[in-house]
């Protein structure tokens, strides 16, 4: 748990912070915090999404493939830039299988769901609810699960 | 999807491509930015675990690494809702709200709030991170969701529910 602790300084929360605000400005920009965009594009009516989808793809795309090629380590954790490799196991494709019902019924995901609040779309609340309440079901479900690879435990 | 004949392009894109691909590389470089800064690569759905960690003694949610983010998760998520609220100011200048059923909004939270965990992410981790390094596993993930999720949507639409 390498660069794990607990208080890492006031610019380690700033930079976070900064982050979310550029990652969510892209959700609202992208039209993404709309569940009627993300079902227009599931129901073949606008294949915008296809581009936000690549557009963020290829920037963390690049970022990873040049800082994980370098030796140099993060300023402010001193970790090492890694890529974002999980362990493939069948539940990979069960939750996914599972989260794309979900996706495809409410066109919501997690972080479109934040920015939908941020948007103003206060009934974006029972999909954020219901995602605390489907995250607990599954974890009250589940045996102690044994962890993924160091590596790859602070991604998603 | 490559060589789409003109005449098509505008039906496939109704609005256009340019808020899709701008609203994209903001999307990418959110991440960008606190990967360069810290080396975590941030995803959205591990917030609803690790938030569950303050309040809930299941073993699950107690797991180090949840413990560990979860201050900086939360932090995260307040970022995404005020970048969304400014984008929603500067640009609408007024809020917006969805016409989404609440029963679809709550049914389908849940499903996400399931799925995502049990598949090891989501939208953003999988498909923007875990896709942007070129791995099998999100790769995987993603063609599973996308193709489930056109299915229901279409199966939902087909049953005459809308929006």
């Amino acid at each position: 748990m390498s660069g794990e602790s607990k208080s890492r300084g006031p610019l380690f929360n700033v930079l976070i912070v900064v982050g979310g605000l550029i990652f969510g400005f892209g959700l609202g920009f992208s039209h993404m915090a709309r569940p009627e965009v993300v079902l227009n594009f599931l129901q073949f009516e606008d294949f915008g999404l296809l581009f936000v989808m690549g557009g963020a793809a290829v920037v963390t795309g690049v970022t990873f493939a040049v800082a994980s090629r370098s030796s140099g380590r993060a300023p402010l954790t001193g970790k090492a830039y890694t890529r974002r490799l999980k362990s493939f196991d069948r539940n990979v494709l069960i939750g996914g299988g599972i989260f794309g019902v979900g996706w495809g019924l409410s066109g919501i995901c997690p972080g479109a769901a934040y920015a939908s609040l941020g948007i103003g779309n206060y009934p974006i609340l029972f999909a954020i609810g219901g995602m605390f309440a489907g995250a607990y079901a599954q974890g009250l479900w589940r045996k102690h699960s044994v962890s993924d690879r160091p590596v790859s435990s602070e991604a998603d | 999807m490559d060589l789409v004949p003109a005449f098509a392009f505008t039906n496939l894109f109704p609005n256009g491509i340019g808020r899709y691909a701008i609203g994209g590389m903001f999307i990418g470089l959110g991440v960008a930015v606190i990967y360069l800064g810290t080396g975590i690569i941030a995803g959205a759905s591990t917030f609803l675990e690790s938030t569950l960690s303050y309040v809930s003694d299941v073993p699950r949610f107690q797991k180090p690494k949840y413990v560990a983010s979860r201050d900086w998760r939360v932090l995260f998520t307040l970022g995404i809702v005020g970048g969304a609220a400014i984008y929603q100011l500067a640009f609408n200048g007024q809020f917006w709200t969805t016409d989404v059923q609440w029963w679809r909004l709550l049914g389908g939270g849940f499903l996400v709030g399931v799925g995502t965990r049990i598949g090891k992410g989501c939208t953003s981790g999988h498909g923007v991170c875990g896709v942007g390094s070129a791995s099998f596993t999100s790769i995987s993930n993603v063609v599973t969701f996308m193709a489930v999720a056109i299915g229901v949507a279409q199966l939902v639409q087909a049953l005459g529910v809308s929006p």
